[in-house]
């Protein structure tokens, strides 16, 4: 992380002896295991907790016993936990640990469920996927737009303010000309702004980058708050009314449980994020194009001594990551919802959150918008069963994860080593 | 660097006014009298000359001068094209171009002249109390950001980056708030314990990515970021409990602070301006001589130059670090806790801390990153906001141009080398214009 910047600074001690990284995380599971077979099985009702593979509380689900659930649950962390601590191979590590969170998760729901009102003993599984990803969209795109940056030495905390541009000029321009293709592509355009704004500032002017990421936020925000005002509030059916995607259904892929209704009958910025997803996951690690941006964002000079224009990929990567995130914002304005003043609301730091966490990799940051996307849905599902759990903590559980993620308490993120240093060749 | 300007035109000390560059300009001519009289008299520029060209170089004052200048004219483009009305008047522009340029006009001034009035002075004004409104305003405004600017600016001495003000200043005004309601003392302490809880909840928020930095290497500006958040949920989620929200109320606002805990008020009860500016100077003066005189500003400064140097030299970079950002920490609780405090607002409700964490980043890179200039580009931003409600409601421009305007002029402000090519600036003599920061990650 920032060791280049603060080399004195004590970077965590490299594991000696009895207390490796499994055995910490081990003992961080066991209690957890402990908490959730002790409270959570106390907590739980004899009432049957029901997962259905629907949309509602009709049809096939998978059932427990809320206190059996809850207990057995439980007790799987606490056996991950305990076979961490007792030393468990290095390459079970993480299949050891996934068992653990997600055992973990599971009993929480078992209580969470069956202590629902009479009547809400349910969890709609298809809603549930359904939201994680609907949530997670523009937190992909958002990440996206981080790793093409990022990956190229610019450091991108301006991804807030490209989602907000990107909905409002598709919800602009869509509006006017009529069309969701215009749109899309004013979304990219709009997004691409920003991203130019700081690309410009930040290699040709050489402004810090992170200072340029906020000041064009705020300049996003402005601009795109002071014309909602003056445009879309005086004439909302004129310049606020952009025509939306429909979802399309992919056939024989729709008609698996759940993940059919939940994935496969979206609307075209879904089936984007994914393929997006894949497309700079390939690109970036399989390409001459992903080799060179890899190359400019750990070691400029060297990439430059090779002959890779540094400056025109970083200014080319910048603008491309703005378009990638303005269809993101998109998502919003030409699928969901009319533009409305700061509508993004810190899904772009989210977003930088899911980047951080997903160490910088595409494939990273899906799963961590995912995992953020889906502790958002969480927070709305248990706020519907009127749950003791405030929503407010689920959503700080992003940023937490974040924190505990970049102090190395779940392995190090390490940044690539010229993110946000300006290139002056020379 | 080639500097042979007397100490008033050195780069560390920017001419803060016209008055002050036209002084040092002063000292240029007499020097220059002095080394060419004997040889060549003929050539010395006259005194007029001089102060034009020393007033048109790439100074801090022209550049931030011109920025305000290029921001405003931006700001009137925007106005310009979202006006349905005046944009007609372009559609025959070849043919009467008078039509559009008035109209235009109009719209820009008037606006402009609405953001003078609701922050310097209304010549229509008829009371003592309508006159004295605007600067009062302007000072209500001012007084939170000068402690956000400042925290921002202490921790970039240090060498941090700190976007935590924002939540800084949320954790400062939650604990001055539960302060100033549910303890019952008698008034003076109150208002003084309610000052110290609020300086206290920003240090705690300023310890902890401090903390983190210092033992672990967790980069500050990621912690400081989701610690911002981390702050929004947790005042959501306080105003709504139990002993906090308003009893009479259902949506989320919490019970008003006690008078007895209130910053008393400047210009009697009619207008707004309270203590909190006094106390902004005095912190102002404060951070200065932290910077300036004390043993820890300058180990704060090495430390911010060159760590590594710093640690060499015996100076302990992790608890600098730590110190900096609860320094840092306790300024925006402050500058938080005025919100309550202040005449702002009495209760919490979500947005009580508006924007003044992030307007604080940019009241310090306004400011250089000094405490006096941060106090001055507070000032600023002060006034901009104060006539910014005026153009509101006058003029029916959306504040949201006043946020357009600060964040236009700090990116003109971070490139000076734009502004010095867009007005052809003669090149710098001060050649310390560049905020340079960059550390990445």
């Amino acid at each position: 992380m920032s060791t280049t910047a603060v080399p004195d600074v004590a970077v965590a001690p490299v594991d000696e002896g009895f207390w490796t990284r499994t055995r910490k995380v081990g003992l961080v599971l066991l209690a957890l295991g402990l908490l959730a077979t002790v409270l959570f099985g106390a907590l739980a009702t004899g009432e049957q907790a029901r997962f259905t593979l629907s949309e509602d509380a009709a049809g096939a689900a998978l059932e427990v016993n809320g206190t059996v659930g809850a207990i057995v649950f439980g007790l799987i962390t606490l056996a991950a936990g305990a076979a961490m601590l007792a030393g468990l191979p290095k390459r079970w590590f993480v299949p050891a640990l996934a068992v653990g969170l997600v055992a973990f998760v599971l009993s929480f729901l078992c209580w969470q469920v069956s202590a629902a009102p009479t009547g809400q003993n349910f969890m709609p599984l298809v809603n549930i996927v359904r939201g994680t990803f609907l949530l997670a969209l523009p937190l992909i795109f958002g990440s996206l737009a981080g790793v093409l940056c990022e990956r190229s030495g610019v450091v991108n905390v301006a991804i807030e303010g490209q989602l907000l541009m990107g909905a409002f000029s598709g919800a602009l321009f869509g509006s006017i000309s009529g069309s969701v293709w215009v749109g899309l592509v004013a979304a990219a355009v709009g997004g691409s702004f920003i991203s130019l704004l700081l690309a410009v500032f930040s290699i040709r002017y050489l402004v810090d980058q992170v200072v340029m990421g906020i000041v064009l936020n705020l300049l996003a925000l402005g601009i795109t708050g002071f014309l909602y005002e003056r445009l879309m509030q005086t004439d909302a059916a004129r310049y606020n009314s952009a025509p939306r995607f429909g979802n399309w259904e992919i056939p024989l892929l729709s008609d698996i449980p759940v993940l059919g209704p939940a994935l496969f009958r979206g609307n075209i910025f879904l089936y984007l994020a994914l393929v997006l997803v894949l497309v700079i996951h390939i690109a970036l690690f399989r390409t001459r194009w992903g080799l060179r941006t890899r190359s400019v964002g750990e070691h400029p000079t060297a990439a430059d001594t090779l002959g890779v224009k540094v400056l025109g990929l970083r200014y080319r990567n910048v603008i491309l990551a703005g378009a990638v995130a303005g269809i993101g914002g998109a998502s919003y304005t030409l699928a969901l919802f009319s533009f409305t003043k700061n509508m993004i609301g810190g899904k772009g730091f989210i977003a930088l959150a899911a980047l951080i966490f997903g160490r910088w990799s595409p494939t990273g940051a899906l799963l961590a918008a995912l995992f953020f996307g889906f502790a958002d849905q969480l927070a709305t599902y248990l706020g519907a069963i009127n749950s003791i759990i405030p929503g407010q903590f689920l959503a700080m559980l992003p940023y937490l994860a974040t924190i505990l993620a970049v102090a190395g308490l779940v392995g190090r993120v390490r940044a690539p080593a010229a993110d946000g240093k300006p290139y002056i060749k020379g | 660097m080639t500097n042979s300007n007397p100490p008033a035109g050195s780069p560390d000390k920017e001419p803060a006014s016209e008055e002050q560059a036209a002084q040092s300009t002063l000292g240029n001519t007499e020097r220059a009298e002095a080394a060419a009289t004997p040889t060549a008299p003929e050539q010395r520029p006259t005194l007029g000359r001089l102060f034009v060209e020393n007033l048109w170089a790439a100074n801090t004052f022209t550049v931030t001068l011109l920025s305000l200048v290029l921001a405003m004219v931006v700001g009137a483009v925007l106005m310009i094209i979202s006006d349905p009305d005046v944009l007609a008047t372009y559609a025959y522009f070849t043919a009467r171009p008078a039509d559009a340029i008035n109209a235009s006009w109009t719209l820009v001034s008037e606006a402009y002249a609405n953001l003078f009035k609701g922050s310097v002075f209304d010549p229509g004004a008829t009371t003592v109390n309508a006159a004295l409104s605007p600067i009062s305003e302007t000072l209500t405004y001012t007084a939170p950001l000068v402690f956000t600017g400042l925290s921002v600016a202490l921790a970039f001495r240090g060498g941090l980056f700190n976007i935590g003000a924002q939540g800084q200043a949320i954790m400062g005004v939650v604990l001055a708030a539960l302060a100033g309601f549910l303890l019952p003392l008698p008034p003076g302490l109150h208002l003084l314990v309610a000052v110290l809880a609020g300086a206290i909840g920003g240090a705690i928020w300023g310890f902890i990515p401090g903390i983190l930095k210092a033992r672990t290497g967790a980069h500050e500006v990621i912690n400081t970021i989701m610690l911002n958040y981390i702050a929004v949920y947790f005042l959501t989620w306080l105003i709504v409990q139990n002993g906090v929200q308003d009893p009479n109320r259902t949506d989320a606002i919490s019970r008003p602070v006690d008078a007895s805990a209130q910053l008393p008020r400047l210009f009697g009860d009619g207008l707004r301006a309270h203590a909190g500016i006094i106390l902004a100077v005095l912190a102002t003066w404060a951070v200065a001589w932290l910077l300036n005189r004390s043993t820890l500003g300058f180990e704060l400064r090495a430390v911010g130059a060159n760590p590594d140097a710093s640690r060499t030299a015996g100076i302990s970079v992790t608890r600098t670090y730590v110190l900096v950002m609860v320094f840092a920490g306790v300024l925006a609780g402050l500058g938080g806790s005025q919100m309550v405090l202040g005449t702002t607002a009495a209760a919490l409700t979500p947005l009580v801390v508006a924007q003044i964490g992030f307007d604080g980043i940019l009241v310090a890179l306004l400011g250089r990153v000094k405490p006096w200039g941060v106090a001055m580009a507070a000032l600023l931003f002060g006034a901009l906001q104060a006539g910014g409600n005026r153009m509101q409601s006058y003029s029916g421009i959306s504040l949201e141009l006043v946020t357009v305007l600060q964040a236009l002029i700090v990116i003109f402000i971070a490139a000076p080398a734009l502004v010095k090519a867009i007005f052809q600036l003669r090149a710098a003599r001060a050649a310390r214009l560049q905020t340079s920061l960059a550390k990445g990650w």
